[in-house]
């Protein structure tokens, strides 16, 4: 084969068997890990049939070495082996001891650094606290009217650990159940701390257990980092947000309101007790949990480890 | 030649044959000559200093962050004392009561700016002068990666004061990070730690900005000044003499006469 000629690799089916598996491997990420497995070893298993297609050529390339023949002046001097077995390809000491090294190498770093970046990188995403809030009893929570509650998601941590939500008692819902709306003060354009657009009616300040509420007369919130605005359903109004403000998941126990975990919203219709919400996994601010855009974030953490 | 003074054997006995001794087993002599004695074009100017200059910038926010390394405390712990994070009371202590302290720390808060905008303006002077082409193609690549790792080191040092400044710039920073499609999620949370930031990215960030960082970027500019040395300076684009070429210490035989054209080229 001349080195003239690029090395093409012939035709394979092998890279659509591949191409599926990866497809089946990043659906199974979301919908779940049994499709996950399957598609990884179909990607692993096309992946090394595809390999080893693609460099057939390379691999079975045997240089056709001739046996140097002459031709002796005397009389034959016993016909040469006409097909002396091409020399078999020498494994050396010096060779076993370059593998060895190398090998012995990569297995002792690999040791040493895995465990390393696990530690480094896990931590972040595993393990992680849903603590609850208790923000006291219901009845201080008037009617249609919402309450800023600021409190402490770790109080052992300190201030760094403070939390805000602004809480709206809808009354009863059709069912007769209590309805709250519960928006998380962190704006989801980039995470600045959104403030209520009305007067504190700071007559009625109360602290129930470390919880500091505060009832606001405000229909709209905005954001004084990049001046994002929403209206009383964390709707986005004006600005650079790029969906609704997160709610809190809740649950009423013994007459108190317990915070739950945070989620997204895409959009909310109607108000207070008969809206409907789109609600999906928590995400970082500024992705976009609905429509195209979301295509940019198929996996984001909380998906993955709740 | 004349026999030696008593002073040049001195000189040779007390400096010369240790250096020498030294060299033989090392090439420090050499590898310092090589270094530092270079030919370099006729025509550079004060142009070509901006990278000796951010060098020296670096070299300070490296002086001055050991020192401040000692007296600041990675804490978001309230100090009962105070009242105060303890990140936050040490930054007070080293600014208002540690001797010399304001003086040190100012120089590390405004030489990472100074070492930032000297980064830039050597870069333009690189990019204009077009001294990133063949053969400093790698030069102006980690040069890239330097600028990178410095502005990293600026973004995590921001945080470190433990103030509000610092607090919502950094939650700012860390989401917009998280704006990138598909790995931004991740990258934010593995930046702050958990989902929100707390006492665990005060401790990592400080780990990034004084170990991990400062590490990388000293390799970096260790393999950007090797290049640098081993390719030399280039000329200006308006210069007569060829980018890149030595100079000829002596010229050609010839060459008045007219017998051999282009001279040194």
């Amino acid at each position: 084969m001349s080195h003239d000629n690029p090395h093409v690799p012939g035709a394979s089916l092998w890279p659509i068997g591949f191409a599926i598996g990866v497809a089946c491997l990043l659906l199974g990420l979301v919908i779940s890990w049994i499709v996950a497995a399957i598609g990884a070893v179909l990607a692993v298993g096309f992946g090394l049939l595809w390999a080893r297609d693609v460099t057939r050529d390379v691999r079975e390339e045997v240089p056709e070495i001739e046996a140097e023949t002459r031709q002796g002046a005397d009389a034959p001097v016993a016909a040469q082996p006409a097909a002396a077995p091409a020399p078999l390809p020498t494994y050396t000491r010096s060779r076993f001891l370059e593998a060895s090294t190398l090998g012995l190498g990569a297995a002792i770093g690999a040791v040493v650094t895995l465990p390393v970046l696990g530690f480094m990188v896990l931590p972040s995403f595993t393990n992680l606290e849903e603590s609850e809030a208790d923000l006291g009893p219901i009845d201080n929570f008037p009617v249609d009217t919402f309450v800023i509650a600021s409190y402490l998601a770790n109080p052992s941590a300190g201030e760094v650990t403070r939390r805000t939500a602004f809480v709206r008692n809808n009354g009863p819902a059709e069912g007769g159940e209590p309805s709250f709306t519960i928006l998380y003060s962190r704006c989801v354009h980039l995470g600045c701390p959104v403030q209520p657009n009305g007067p504190i009616d700071e007559s009625k300040t109360k602290n129930v257990d470390g919880v500091e509420l505060r009832p606001v007369l405000a229909q709209s919130f905005g954001c004084p980092c990049h001046g994002g605005l929403y209206d009383a359903e964390g709707n986005r109004q004006a600005g650079p947000p790029v969906r609704s403000m997160d709610r809190y998941t809740f649950s009423i126990r013994n007459g108190r309101l317990v915070l739950g975990e945070l989620y997204a919203v895409g959009n909310v219709t109607g108000r207070g007790a008969s809206a409907t919400i789109s609600k999906y996994p928590w995400s970082t601010p500024g992705t976009h949990v609905d429509g195209v855009e979301a295509w940019l974030y198929p996996i984001v953490p909380s998906q993955v480890t709740g | 030649m004349a026999a030696k003074s008593k002073k040049d054997l001195l000189v040779e006995n007390a400096i010369l044959a240790p250096l020498d001794w030294v060299d033989e087993r090392t090439a420090a002599v050499r590898g310092t000559k090589w270094f530092l004695f270079r030919h370099v074009p006729r025509d550079v100017s004060w142009a070509q200093t901006l990278g000796s200059a951010a060098l020296t910038a670096f070299i300070v926010q490296t002086v001055t962050g050991v020192v401040l390394a000692m007296y600041y405390e990675p804490s978001s712990v309230i100090n009962p004392e105070t009242g105060k994070p303890v990140a936050y009371s040490s930054i007070e202590a080293i600014t208002n009561e540690l001797t010399l302290g304001w003086l040190v720390r100012g120089m590390h808060r405004w030489g990472a700016s100074v070492f930032v905008i000297l980064l830039f303006l050597h870069m333009g002077r690189v990019f204009l002068y077009g001294a990133y082409k063949y053969p400093r193609e790698l030069t102006w690549i980690t040069g890239v990666l330097i600028l990178v790792t410095g502005m990293l080191l600026g973004f995590t040092g921001y945080l470190l004061p433990w103030d509000q400044t610092a607090y919502w710039a950094t939650v700012v920073g860390i989401n917009l990070n998280g704006t990138a499609p598909f790995a931004g999620p991740w990258l934010a949370q593995f930046l702050s730690t958990g989902p929100e930031i707390g006492s665990e990215t005060l401790a990592k960030w400080y780990s990034l900005h004084m170990l991990v960082l400062p590490g990388a970027i000293i390799g970096l500019i260790g393999v950007h000044i090797y290049l640098v040395t081993r390719l030399g300076v280039s000329s200006p684009p308006w210069s007569s003499e060829a980018a890149g070429r030595e100079r000829t210490p002596v010229e050609p035989a010839g060459t008045r006469a007219g017998l051999v054209r282009g001279g040194g080229d």
